[in-house]
Parts: structure tokens; C-alpha cells; sequence
């Protein structure tokens, strides 16, 4: 089984962090990985993202096309990736970001309010652990306690007494697939 | 980090993406070993200092891409001349010129046919993960102090970008060859034997003639010794794409897609595009009836597949001027060779 994820927003809303984590628990549970960002002259505030695969066999090719999911942070994300999607996938928007839902009627849409939620914790910068923890619950492509073990793992020392917040906002964002 | 573990304590480099994860690192970690990290105030003054280092014997390391390698050229032959033992990194970017920061394997030629004047050979290694770039680096310390050549390891620049878990361990290749002692390095003769001299200059009459007489020697001996290759699913296959770096796992991920509709299509990767893999390759004309070339280039290393089949199978290209190559691609590449097989 291999799961693919594409992730996208502005640089500086922490994508290429979110992807970390996540290839960084697929290792940890065993799994190949790869991380793949995009590169180019980009500036802050400008569009990023980054290619996360995770994988029970040797992972081929680290570029997919047709993901299976697809986690977008904010509007330019959406309008660049949202026909990138395998059909029948899942397509998850920060709606506080985004002023449109997705036109197409073949994928799985969740949408969450991840900027409001984060700034609701009180720091709007865990907008992407909010995403993340939704990716969670609705793909189970890693476990919970292994995301906990990576934030840890990937955080440095000095960034660690934010690891509460962060853990705080994964939460939130599984569980509003739920009780939104 | 392989190049530290390898004992290299010298590193000269000039910052240019897509490789300054490499100079970053090394700026960090070289003070903790006792090493040099030297940001040079560009990549002609990086590649001197190398060469410099490199005479006194020194493991010595600098990294670059395609604008910069451009402008060690000079450097790079007078290296090849001086016989010594030097490791270069290549991430490839776009280009010609400044170019873009967009993946390619747009070096190919310069890096495998001299790129610099005088008619040299590099050994030119590639990798296609990241675990194997870190093997490759020991490996290549290792073969410059052997061969007293500078080694090239060619980086596609997504190769550079890419964060995969790997194992850190010392490289080993089964052989255990004893490097020579570096009596030609300018030590200091401490009056204990004559001086040595390192020279790029070839003045004296015949000296030109009997350098490349000798290089010639050490060429073919690398050509005999150090060919290295991998393949995938070659068994039974009647098609081969022929594929290195970052491009081969493309492929690999085509010709599972190709396996399940039941075309028997296997691959062959170059791990070492100089000595490049001619026989190895060649030893397959008769059961494989065509080769399929893929690159992220126009076609550079499909020459030298054409000039391994020589005539005797099919061989086809598939590849982009720059970017990501999809293994959608390689599969219609793929699909096309077959049909054109089956017609014929």
C-alpha cells in the first residue's frame, strides 16, 4: 500500500513542516518514505509545496501526479491543485483561507476552518497542525501517538515548550471531522 | 556528512541552490572535527583552494551547480592534470547560462566528456536515493586517493532537494584496497628527500604526448575496474529502459505500471557514467529487441547507449529539457517502443 499526499499553501504556513512529520512517523512505523518539496525561486509569502509519500515497499518515482489526497492551505493552493487529484480522493481546504469549495463532484471534500480553530488556541500559526490532525482521522495513513513521537523527534530543543500548543491543535483538527 | 565520515577535513565551496543544504551542513559540522568549512568569494577561488589543499594531501571537498561548476572548469583540468585527488558534488539545475533552479540532468556531457580543455576524464558517479548518494561520497573519496583523480558525484537536482531516512554507516564494497601514501603531497620535505612539484604545465618537448600515453593507462584501468551498474526486473525482459539518477526510479515505478498490462520490460541503471557500462549494456542486444533512453535532458547519455547497442537493437528516448519527468511519460515511451516492435 502507498499513500501519497500533496501539500500546498504560502510559504511560511508551515507545509513543508506538516509533510516532515509525516514522512518522519511513516519511518518510525517502518515505512519508506520520501519528501519531496518544490523548488524554485520562491520568496515568503509565496505558493510551496512539498510531495510526501508513504509507502509499505521500495517507493519508485518520489513525484506523483494524481495524489490520493490532497491538503491545501489556502485559495492559490486550491486553484493550482484541486484537477491535480485522483479521482475519488480526498481533498482537504482550510475554508478560513479558501473562498471557494471545490467544483469537482468526484473526490471526498473536508473542509476546516484551520486559521480559525489555531487562532481560537490562540496562536494562528498551528493552522497547519490543524490540517495535519484532520489528514489524520481521515486517512489514519500514520497513528496518533507515532505523530506525537515525531513532533517531539522533529521539533528542536528549543522550539519544544510549543510542543502542547501543537499537539493541542492536532487534536482539534481530528476532531472536528467529527464534532465540527 | 559521508564526506566527514570519510575523512574529508577540507571543504571550499561558493553558495548556489540547489546544493546549499551541503555548505550549510558543513559549515556546522567541519569546526566539530577539527575540519575546515571556508566560504570562498567564488567558485574560481573555491576550486583552487581545493586544488591546494588537495596537493598537500589533504581529503578536500567542494559542491556546486551548473553556473559555478562552469567557472571551475579551468580549475577541474588543471586538477586532471596535477593528478590529484579531489571530490567534487554537481547538483544539476536548469540551464544553459544562470538558468533556473528547476530540476535536470542537463550536465551529462560536460561532466562524463571532459567539460574542460586538455582531453581529461573524471570518474562520474550517480545516484539514485539518498542512502546510495551516501555511500557513493564515501566511495568516492576512496577512489580519487586510489586512481589520484577527481571524482564526481552528478546530483539531479530534486536528488538534492529529497529528505528520505537512511542508515549512517561506514560504506564497504567488499574490496578492501590499500590506498597508496601520498609521497608526490607537498608536505615539506623536512630535508629528509628532494622536493616535489605539482604543475599543470606540460612544456618540456614530448611531455604532452607521454602525460596522455600514461593517463591512457590509468583510464582504461579505471574503464576495466570501475564500472558500476544496478538493474530492475531484467530477467525476462525484451524491452530495457535505460535510465540514472532520480530518472531511473521514474522508470521504475513505469515499468511496474508496464508489468501489470504484461509488457516484459525490465531496466538498467548506470551507477557510473564514466567508466560508463558499454559491455554491460551491450551483452543484452540479443535478447533485448529494444532500449528506451529516458532523461531529464534533450539526450546525452542516450549516445552513449547507442554507442553500447551499436546498431543491433531498437533504441528510443523519451525525456524533457527540464523539470519533473512523469512516469506517465516513460510509460508511453514505453508503449510506443512495444507497438513499434511488434510492427516491424
Amino acid at each position: 500500500m502507498q499513500r501519497e499526499v500533496i501539500i500546498a499553501g504560502f510559504g511560511g504556513q508551515g507545509v513543508l513542516l506538516i509533510g516532515q512529520l509525516i514522512a518522519y512517523s511513516g519511518m518510525l512505523e517502518g515505512k519508506a518514505v520520501t519528501w519531496l518539496p518544490s523548488y524554485g525561486p520562491e520568496i515568503r509569502g509565496g505558493t510551496c509545496h512539498v510531495i510526501v509519500i508513504v509507502s509499505d515497499r521500495r517507493i519508485g518515482s518520489p513525484y506523483v501526479t494524481q495524489p490520493a489526497a490532497i491538503i491545501v492551505m489556502n485559495r492559490p493552493s486550491l486553484d493550482k491543485f484541486e484537477d491535480r487529484l485522483n479521482s475519488g480522493g480526498i481533498l482537504l481546504i482550510n475554508s478560513s483561507l479558501t473562498d471557494r469549495l471545490p467544483e469537482r463532484k468526484d473526490i471526498r471534500v473536508i473542509a476546516i476552518p484551520a486559521t480559525d480553530l489555531a487562532h481560537k488556541l490562540g496562536n494562528s500559526r498551528v493552522a497547519n497542525l490543524v490540517m495535519l490532525g484532520g489528514y489524520l482521522g481521515a486517512t489514519e495513513v500514520v497513528g496518533l501517538p507515532t505523530m506525537l513521537q515525531a513532533l517531539q523527534e522533529v521539533f528542536p530543543e528549543d522550539k519544544h515548550h510549543l510542543l502542547p500548543l501543537n499537539k493541542k491543535a492536532l487534536e482539534v483538527g481530528m476532531s472536528y471531522l467529527t464534532e465540527p | 556528512m559521508a564526506a566527514i565520515m570519510a575523512g574529508c577535513r577540507k571543504y571550499f565551496a561558493y553558495p548556489i541552490t540547489p546544493q546549499n543544504e551541503i555548505p550549510e551542513y558543513m559549515a556546522a559540522h567541519m569546526p566539530e572535527v577539527g575540519g575546515v568549512f571556508l566560504q570562498a568569494e567564488s567558485e574560481l577561488a573555491a576550486i583552487n583552494m581545493v586544488y591546494g589543499a588537495a596537493a598537500a594531501g589533504e581529503r578536500a571537498m567542494t559542491s556546486t551547480s551548473g553556473p559555478g561548476y562552469s567557472l571551475m572548469l579551468e580549475g577541474i583540468s588543471g586538477i586532471a592534470r596535477a593528478e590529484l585527488p579531489v571530490v567534487l558534488v554537481l547538483v544539476m539545475r536548469g540551464g544553459p547560462g544562470i538558468g533556473s533552479l528547476e530540476n535536470a540532468q542537463l550536465d551529462y556531457f560536460s561532466a562524463t566528456k571532459g567539460g574542460g580543455h586538455g582531453g581529461y576524464r573524471n570518474i562520474v558517479l550517480a545516484a539514485s536515493s539518498v542512502q546510495e548518494l551516501f555511500d557513493l561520497t564515501q566511495l568516492a573519496f576512496e577512489l580519487a586517493d586510489y586512481y589520484r583523480v577527481l571524482v564526481m558525484l552528478l546530483v539531479d537536482g530534486i536528488l538534492g532537494q529529497i529528505m528520505e531516512p537512511i542508515e549512517i554507516m561506514p560504506f564497504s564494497n567488499g574490496k578492501t584496497r590499500s590506498l597508496p601514501a601520498k609521497t608526490w603531497a607537498l608536505t615539506g620535505t623536512g630535508r629528509q628527500r628532494p622536493q616535489n612539484i605539482i604543475s599543470t604545465m606540460l612544456m618540456r618537448e614530448d611531455e604532452t604526448y607521454q602525460w596522455h600515453q600514461r593517463m591512457a593507462v590509468k583510464y582504461q584501468k579505471i574503464q576495466a575496474e570501475e564500472v558500476r551498474y544496478d538493474s530492475y526486473c531484467l530477467e525476462d525482459a525484451r524491452i530495457a529502459v535505460v535510465a540514472y539518477g532520480m530518472t531511473s526510479r521514474v522508470a521504475e515505478t513505469a515499468i511496474d505500471e508496464c508489468r501489470e498490462q504484461g509488457l516484459p520490460v525490465g531496466l538498467i541503471r548506470p551507477i557510473s557514467l564514466f567508466p560508463f557500462p558499454y559491455q554491460f549494456i551491450s551483452q543484452y542486444t540479443h535478447r533485448i529487441e529494444g532500449f528506451l533512453v529516458t532523461e531529464v535532458s534533450m539526450g546525452q547519455m542516450v549516445e552513449d547507449v547507442r554507442l553500447a547497442v551499436n546498431g543491433r537493437s531498437e533504441v528510443s528516448f523519451v525525456g524533457r529539457g527540464g523539470g519533473l519527468l512523469s512516469h506517465q511519460e516513460i510509460t508511453r515511451g514505453i508503449r510506443e517502443l512495444w507497438l513499434k516492435l511488434a510492427t516491424k
